[in-house]
């Protein structure tokens, strides 16, 4: 049986990090330069790691699957990063985005640990401005903040719309600048397939160097993943076409434990689905929830006339026009957290009052945000977003309200992880949006790009020195030893056994199948029937990937479908852990909502007495067995437990 | 309302930087045209595969013109013609005529040799961006954000200039395969902020010099890298780079 042990430091939740800093083992310098870490991915986490471990001496192999470390997926995140500076004066404080962060994961977050992100958080903004990071600024010059949902003050830094592209671009240039120094090596193009365990130690990965297509191993003291997480399991998602929850999956294979994966965040505010050649969703900012505002027509028949195309919705008076996220929570408005925003407009869809062709999209309106501030002021505000909706929908929403309609976007469980970032496995560490200990049932607009960078540049790097300092003894391995021949060897059977199967289908064909059973039976609103509809109807399309998967080419050289093949074969045992955790959370709480467990308002009904526990998922050796609950206890020290309140 | 075109697709297909490569033809029926350009060649692949054929690769991921990783040179233009600039991946088939011939190719410069069909090796990027490309910060010991105070003018110019998403489009339309525009993008950006100017003109250095060693060409202002940059980098931050450069060469 594994062992879960969050081990949070005594002492009061203000001084536990501090505490904790001043009495870690540290390893010197001389010490630093005989450990070698590897960290998978270069996004927020990953590339601000290693660049920080690199710095202080360590030795690091730093591996992505795209062709540069600046690609990673954390560079589409537009709209800002939290950070308690109360520059605004507005009442901001550590304590504050602690609480906010906590209310509004729906208290299912562990409390040290947001405690700890939201200490860190305000040396974030020091570190990104130092590095050149050009975030947006008032005319005196000081740094400017918007608001997000969940929030009642001002504490989100940004760079127009690019907030996530030109954070993970400073974290670029200072792992560039320790490339430079040869402190970290890179393999871009490269893909983790497997980790490799050492007298129960991860001590090394088996990847796949995507050009040459040959398997290679790498050795370390310490494995770090930083590779995001598993929304791509929905096939259509906001993430990139590559994201993959792979790495995390070997690892979970391997024995570590995977924490909550049913909470999934749709988030509120994307441009509709088109068709079924759709490739991906594409993300319109929360920030633009600072100035517009969200309606359906009041009236079902104008509803219809919209889906018929006889009438655009600026056709509709004001006085038939129903705001309903100010009618529902007068409080915050259209800034209430994201769970809250996607399910009421999957509500009034529901009922009929969609406004497009398929009925599955509401009105983001900025006609009146015009009228206060100007057109020149909104397009500063937010001209990039709204020439991309142009581009993709061939409307000005300058001219007629923007289509909106929830879409998956982030996940908030992942591989579950200690207060030092560890993982079950000793020695692998879960950073960034692959770990889950932050965000509890729901993240805030914001916090992402937060978690990330104070993971890689303020965590880790500290608390992973308490574990390597016991290592230094340890000599660099060799990777000819019989668990990288072992663990190469199970790599190339699963590539033989896709290659052999020789059938008819597409690996998108199979992927589109998965996400629509995801979507349906997983998706927005869960019922007990249709998750375990759900996981029946994947073990079934599991049964057909394996007997009717066409992969072309060979082994040799670049083949991106066999890089597909590989990663639907684990997004089917994701799909199924989310459909297992789902289902025996019996209650709503945050992205995971069960219709038999919500209010006669239709809002989310937890169950504290039963529930308040981190839900943590063993494999049980193969993918077809129902994998085992383990639960972490979550134990409040100071915020009181309550049902989350936006209205008043 | 999208309406379905027909037309030719004619791609590159080159088996690694040392074949010879050669264009192959397909006729695409009924796409509609709300489909993006990379959403058309997936159906493309689709088609391929049923048909038990290798798919073309190309490089793509993130869908929102934001990572830049597409990289198709389409009839001629990097990224295709669009009337804002925008990525391969933001290109609608609405922007093309029922019937026509569409030539798809990959970026083709000496320093990005072709990996396979339309992907190419663009990590000439990242050792010049590791030449210099930063301000050498040590992580943790900076000082309160708001403690140097930076007029939004000068925030405002450093955002333009650090929108670059090192796509290698510039390189790509320059008849002398030259990546100043990108270069000179990512000096202008630090060069703007108190936080980069201690290390700008060794910066400048550092990175044109990596620049000539990787076999980039020279610029000769003929401002066709502009031109199709899906980002809007102008050639006045060259300008920019080529004063720092000048100032470097006179301290030595």
């Amino acid at each position: 049986m594994p062992t879960i042990d969050s081990r949070i430091p005594e002492g009061p939740i203000a001084e536990k990090w501090t505490n904790y800093k001043a009495h870690q083992k540290l390893v010197n310098p001389k010490n630093k330069r005989k450990l070698d870490v590897i960290i998978v991915g270069t996004g927020l986490a990953g590339a601000s790691a290693a660049a920080s471990l690199g710095e202080m001496g360590f030795k690091v192999k730093n591996f992505c699957i795209q062709d540069s470390p600046r690609r990673a997926h954390s560079i589409a995140a537009q709209g800002g990063i939290n950070a308690a500076k109360n520059y605004q004066n507005d009442g901001d404080s550590v304590y504050r985005l602690f609480y906010d962060t906590v209310k509004g994961g729906d208290y299912r977050a562990r409390e040290a640990n947001v405690y700890r992100l939201a200490e860190v958080s305000a040396n974030i903004i020091d570190q990104c401005v130092a590095q050149g990071v050009p975030f947006a600024r008032e005319y005196g010059g000081m740094l400017a903040n918007r608001s997000f949902g969940g929030a009642q003050v001002s504490r989100t830094f940004y760079a127009k719309g690019q907030t996530g592209q030109q954070l993970l671009l400073g974290a670029y240039s200072s792992l560039m600048c320790q490339v430079h120094k040869g402190t970290v090596e890179l393999f871009t193009r490269h893909e983790m397939l497997d980790l490799v365990i050492i007298d129960g130690r991860a001590r090394g990965i088996i990847a796949r160097n995507l050009v040459t297509g040959q398997l290679e191993r790498y050795s370390a003291h310490a494995v770090v993943i930083a590779t995001g997480g598993y929304g791509n399991t929905y096939f259509l998602s906001t993430n990139a076409m590559g994201c993959n929850c792979s790495a995390a999956i070997a690892t979970y294979r391997k024995g570590a434990l995977f924490a909550n994966p049913s909470y999934v965040q749709i988030h509120p505010t994307c441009i509709p689905v088109h068709g079924d050649k759709q490739s991906k969703l594409t993300l319109m900012s929360e920030s633009l929830r600072n100035d517009g505002r969200i309606w359906v027509p009041k009236k079902l028949e104008d509803a219809q006339r919209l889906q018929r195309g006889e009438i655009q919705g600026k056709d509709i008076p004001e006085e038939d026009r129903d705001y309903y996220l100010e009618r529902r929570y007068p409080a915050f408005g259209n800034l209430v957290p994201r769970d809250v925003a996607s399910r009421a407009a999957k509500e009034r869809c529901d009922k009929g009052y969609g406004v497009n062709n398929t009925g599955l999209a509401v009105f983001l309106d900025f006609s009146q945000a015009i009228e206060d501030f100007g057109r020149d002021e909104i397009e500063a505000r937010y001209g990039n977003l709204f020439d991309m909706y142009e581009e993709i929908t061939d409307e000005s929403p300058y001219e007629t309200p923007m289509q909106i309609f929830p879409a998956v976007h982030y996940t908030m469980g992942g591989i579950w992880v200690d207060y030092e970032l560890m993982t079950t496995i000793k020695g692998l560490f879960a950073i960034g949006e692959c770990n889950f200990s932050d965000h509890g049932a729901n993240r805030l607009g914001a916090s992402a790009l937060m978690q990330g960078l104070a993971d890689g540049y303020f965590v880790l790097p500290y608390t992973i020195q308490n574990y390597l300092s016991d290592q230094i003894t340890i000599p660099r391995f060799p990777t000819d030893g019989p668990e990288f021949d072992a663990a190469e060897k199970a790599v190339q059977a699963r590539i033989d056994r896709l290659f052999a199967i020789k059938g008819k289908r597409s690996v998108d064909s199979i992927h589109k199948e998965l996400g629509h059973i995801m979507w349906e039976h997983v998706g927005m609103a869960r019922t007990k029937e249709g998750l375990e509809e759900g996981i029946k109807l994947i073990s079934a399309l599991r049964k057909e990937f394996y007997t009717n998967l066409f992969v072309p080419g060979t082994q040799d050289g670049v083949n991106v479908e066999l890089e597909k093949a590989l990663r639907l074969e684990d997004f089917l045992l994701m799909g199924q852990l989310v459909a297992n955790d789902a289902l025996h959370r019996e209650e709503s709480c945050g992205g995971h909502f069960r219709e038999e467990h919500q209010t006669e308002e239709g809002e989310a009904k937890r169950d504290d007495e039963n529930f308040f526990y981190v839900g943590c998922w063993e494999y049980q050796g193969d993918d077809d067995t129902k994998p085992v609950l383990y639960k972490e206890p979550l134990n409040y020290e100071i915020i009181k437990v309550q049902t989350r309140n936006y209205k008043n | 309302m999208a309406k379905n075109i027909s037309f030719t697709i004619r791609y590159w297909k080159q088996n690694g930087p040392k074949d010879a490569g050669h264009f192959e033809e397909r006729v695409m029926k009924d796409i509609p045209d709300d489909t993006s350009f990379l959403e058309m060649l997936d159906i493309l692949n689709e088609q391929l595969i049923n048909d038990g054929k290798e798919p073309f690769t190309f490089d793509h991921d993130c869908r929102e013109g934001i990572c830049g990783m597409c990289s198709l040179y389409i009839n001629g233009t990097p990224h295709g013609k669009t009337e804002r600039g925008a990525t391969t991946c933001q290109l609608y088939m609405r922007r093309f005529k029922d019937g026509e011939t569409i030539t798809v190719e990959p970026w083709r410069s000496a320093a990005f040799p072709v990996i396979k069909d339309c992907m190419v090796d663009r990590s000439a990027f990242d050792k010049i961006q590791a030449a210099g490309g930063y301000t050498t910060i040590r992580t943790g010991q900076a000082q309160d954000a708001n403690a140097i105070l930076i007029p939004k003018e000068d925030a405002d110019e450093a955002m333009d200039c650090a929108t670059c998403i090192g796509c290698g489009a510039c390189v790509a339309a320059c008849k002398n395969g030259s990546a100043m525009l990108f270069v000179s993008s990512k000096v202008s950006q630090l060069a703007l902020l108190p936080q980069g100017k201690p290390e700008a003109a060794k910066r400048a250095k550092a990175m044109v010099a990596k620049m000539d060693e990787l076999g980039f060409g020279n610029c000769t202002n003929t401002r066709a890298c502009e031109a199709v940059c899906p980002k809007n980098e102008t050639i006045a931050n060259i300008a920019r780079l080529n004063r720092h450069f000048i100032k470097a060469k006179l301290a030595d």
